[in-house]
């Protein structure tokens, strides 16, 4: 076999210092010059690496933005998330077949187009949405695509296509994150303090982490800082997956100052030297803009060697792009990706503030929890803890979408009442909103009362919004859908689990299950939550677990009881296929 | 009072679930004073001939004649109970799932290499013979089951305290030894 990209791989390897630990950021680049990882390319480069094949082939194969067959030039990856579908997702996606010519997941004959779909891309306020080569389009009607496909064969660059176009979207700014900021000044207010006395300020604040879990961000560094070592990561989660989730989306558009202020504080509490941002792959359109501000930064004097003049602080920020697999936005999986691994969830403990990143300890925050971090500084936390509600003070971006007039990100205090925002949001004859996405929970209206905080309803940010003229349990079937597509694959309750999930769902949904099929589903459900190893599995069945009881009416008028004869059983099906291999007769058999 | 009736039958698997009901050794003469026996290939009554309190059956289901009994089955039984692997999961029959049924087929009657000359095979197509189904089924996919009993196959001290227990409507509490299989 000629092995005739064998120099090209080994240029990129080298960039790279031959690190293993960049495998993603090499792979990334292979697939950029390349177009896709053959097997071919995936000896070449564990030779160059001089490790396993297997470990290269173990990550190409984890996620979905490393092609293992070629595709085409243009790579159109259309989102059929749940709230891109309700707005009508399917008919583009039928227009983009019928432009094209091929199906979803093949290439144009004259390997111009490959189509793909792809879950949430942080867009469900302004979907349906689509990325070509990484572009994002928004806004999309079936009626556009014909002139997309023409303009794209044309020449014309996807950025200067009329739907190129990702509204801000920003409905309403808050006191914390949407304030206005002077750059440095919370690093300087950190500086004058030692890094306790910085974790003490958070501490005061009674800030909690905003990815959805809300551990206390104080407590996290301080446990991080008082770990025995030289060496300390800080790592920044921007890898917004959660389906209807964009906030982070709006922040890195808006506030990246915040954000790498808050990370460099963060750095300088629990003495780390290196911040990584680990962005996801879906936003790699946003990556050019934040590393100038970055390069701004360091120019300033507020990253790099030195900063604000002081001798013993340097600290500077590297971003990785992810390459589409959700659980990377669970912290031990997304440390595993950062080493250039598959984003496999780790056994816990030890905690990532144990053995994080390179088994060093690491503080892994969300983005909005870092901006919060940085305004703390700022402002004070005595200012901040009187925000919100006693459990959860501060503020809460929220992203929200579906049946609602204003979808878009709203910064509203914490303790809002659903009922209060959807008024907000414009919201009218409402049948369910599903609160934290499509591991969240699924709120009917006699709990419209409810509070949006820890202490109520925790949610990372997603608020989706479903009017009462949809159909709710085939929307949490897409739901159960994408866990099945996201599982990672480790562990059985999970992996056969969502499957078997997915499939007894489907049967009650089709008007085929009994009484027994919703009481096997609510224990298929139940043994997900129970056993499975990570936060993606124990979350995976809430679609159902959330809805089976408080819309039991939606489940029990699609049942059916007959004699304990199964509806999923059709016997003349079942024979069809016997009949007309022997070719005979069989009475009453068509 | 009238005895309770018992029935059982066998479907695709090898009756090695029978065997282990007879297996029950002295015990089976309780079982005559305990229980009345209906439809089974113990006594060989072919058809029902009355209500039955429970139905023990045992193999997969894999082509219309086996599909049409446990209807039957379902129809006539209180409590049906699927005893072993086969009628578990489809077991070792249902190896045959992972090929389809007609390359099945031509494989073993026309293709294979113990059909002596080419053209001469024949699929077996008599009006006799039960109609393979696509795939071959667990029970509980074709009826309702009311209670499993997992084992290749459960050993007939397994099979007795189950049926005990059902007949005194007392729960029933398995060593983990009897339902431990690995």
């Amino acid at each position: 076999m000629t092995h005739h990209y064998r120099e090209q791989i080994k240029n990129i390897a080298n960039k790279y210092g031959n690190d293993r630990g960049y495998l993603m950021n090499i792979a990334r680049d292979i697939v950029k010059e390349l177009g896709y990882i053959s097997e071919e390319v995936v000896a070449d480069l564990a030779d160059v690496l001089n490790i396993p094949m297997v470990q290269v082939r173990d990550m190409v194969s984890f996620y979905s933005f490393f092609p293992r067959k070629t595709l085409g030039k243009n790579v159109i990856r259309v989102c059929n998330a749940v709230i891109e579908r309700m707005k009508g997702a399917d008919e583009v996606s039928k227009a983009f077949e019928k432009a094209l010519g091929v199906s979803f997941g093949e290439t144009t004959k004259d390997n111009l187009f490959t189509l793909l779909h792809t879950s949430c891309i942080g867009l469900s306020d302004q979907a349906p949405g689509a990325l070509i080569n990484n572009v994002p389009l928004t806004n999309l009607k079936p009626t556009d695509i014909p002139q997309i496909i023409n303009d794209i064969k044309s020449g014309k660059n996807v950025s200067d296509l009329p739907q190129s176009r990702v509204l801000l979207n920003l409905k309403k700014e808050g006191e914390v994150i949407c304030a206005p900021m002077e750059s440095g000044k919370a690093i300087r207010n950190a500086l004058n303090m030692k890094p306790e006395e910085v974790i003490g300020e958070i501490n005061k604040s009674r800030l909690r982490g905003r990815g959805g879990a809300g551990f206390p961000t104080a407590m996290k560094w301080d446990f991080c800082r008082k770990q025995k070592s030289s060496v300390r990561y800080l790592i920044c989660n921007a890898d917004e997956g959660e389906p209807g989730t964009f906030k982070d989306r709006v922040i890195l558009t808006e506030y990246p100052d915040l954000v790498f202020e808050g990370m460099t504080i963060a750095g300088y509490a629990i003495g780390a030297k290196e911040g990584i941002m680990y962005l996801r792959g879906e936003y790699a359109y946003l990556l050019d803009n934040l590393e100038k501000v970055l390069a701004k930064r360091r120019h300033l004097g507020l990253l790099g060697e030195h900063i604000c003049g002081r001798e013993d602080f340097s600290f500077d920020i590297r971003i990785q792009l992810g390459a589409g697999a959700y659980v990377c936005g669970e912290e031990s999986a997304l440390i595993e990706s950062l080493e250039g691994k598959r984003g496999a969830p780790r056994d816990r403990p030890p905690f990532p503030v144990q053995k994080g990143y390179k088994n060093e300890p690491t503080s892994v925050n969300n983005v909005e929890t870092l901006c919060c971090a940085a305004r703390i500084l700022e402002k004070g936390g005595e200012w901040f803890s009187k925000i919100g509600t006693k459990d959860s003070t501060g503020t809460k971006m929220l992203s929200v979408s579906g049946d609602c007039e204003h979808p878009g990100v709203y910064e509203v205090e914490y303790g809002i009442t659903i009922e209060n925002l959807l008024e907000l949001v414009g919201a009218k004859n409402t049948q369910a909103v599903q609160v934290g996405g499509a591991s969240g929970k699924c709120v009917a209206p006699k709990d419209f009362g409810r509070r949006i905080s820890f202490e109520d309803l925790p949610t990372g940010g997603s608020i989706m919004i479903f009017s009462k003229n949809r159909d709710l349990l085939e929307y949490m079937y897409q739901f159960v859908e994408f866990f099945v597509e996201e599982s990672c694959g480790w562990c059985v309750p999970c992996r056969a689990g969502t499957t078997l999930l997915e499939k007894k769902l489907r049967q009650i949904l089709d008007g085929k299950g009994t009484a027994q099929s919703l009481a096997e589903l609510r224990r298929i459900a139940q043994t997900i939550k129970l056993m499975s190893r990570c936060g993606l599995g124990q979350t995976s069945a809430n679609p159902v677990l959330t809805t089976i009881y408080d819309f039991a009416d939606l489940y029990a008028e699609r049942i059916k009881e007959e004699d304990g004869k199964l509806m999923t059983f059709d016997l003349q099906k079942a024979m069809k296929v016997g009949i007309e291999a022997s070719g005979r007769i069989k009475e009453g058999v068509k | 009072m009238s005895k309770p009736v018992v029935a059982t039958a066998h479907f695709t698997g090898c009756f090695g679930c029978h065997m282990s009901i007879l297996d029950i050794d002295e015990r089976i003469l309780d079982l005559v004073e305990l229980v009345e026996f209906n439809k089974s290939p113990i006594n060989d009554i072919k058809n029902f001939t009355k209500p039955v309190d429970i139905g023990i059956i045992e193999g997969g289901i894999s082509n219309d004649e086996n599909a049409e009994i446990l209807m039957e089955f379902r129809k006539h039984c209180k409590i049906l109970v699927a005893i072993g692997a086969c009628a578990l999961t489809g077991g070792v029959p249902s190896m045959r799932n992972l090929v389809p049924l007609k390359e099945c087929l031509e494989e073993a009657y026309l293709n294979g290499p113990t059909v002596k000359s080419e053209n001469t095979g024949i699929i077996p197509n008599d009006p006799d013979i039960p109609v393979l189904l696509d795939k071959v089924y667990p029970c509980h996919e074709v009826v309702k089951i009311d209670y499993f009993l997992p084992g290749c196959p459960p050993t007939a001290d397994t099979i007795w305290n189950a049926l005990v227990a059902l007949l005194k409507g007392e729960p029933l509490n398995l060593d983990y030894e009897l339902i431990k299989y690995d």
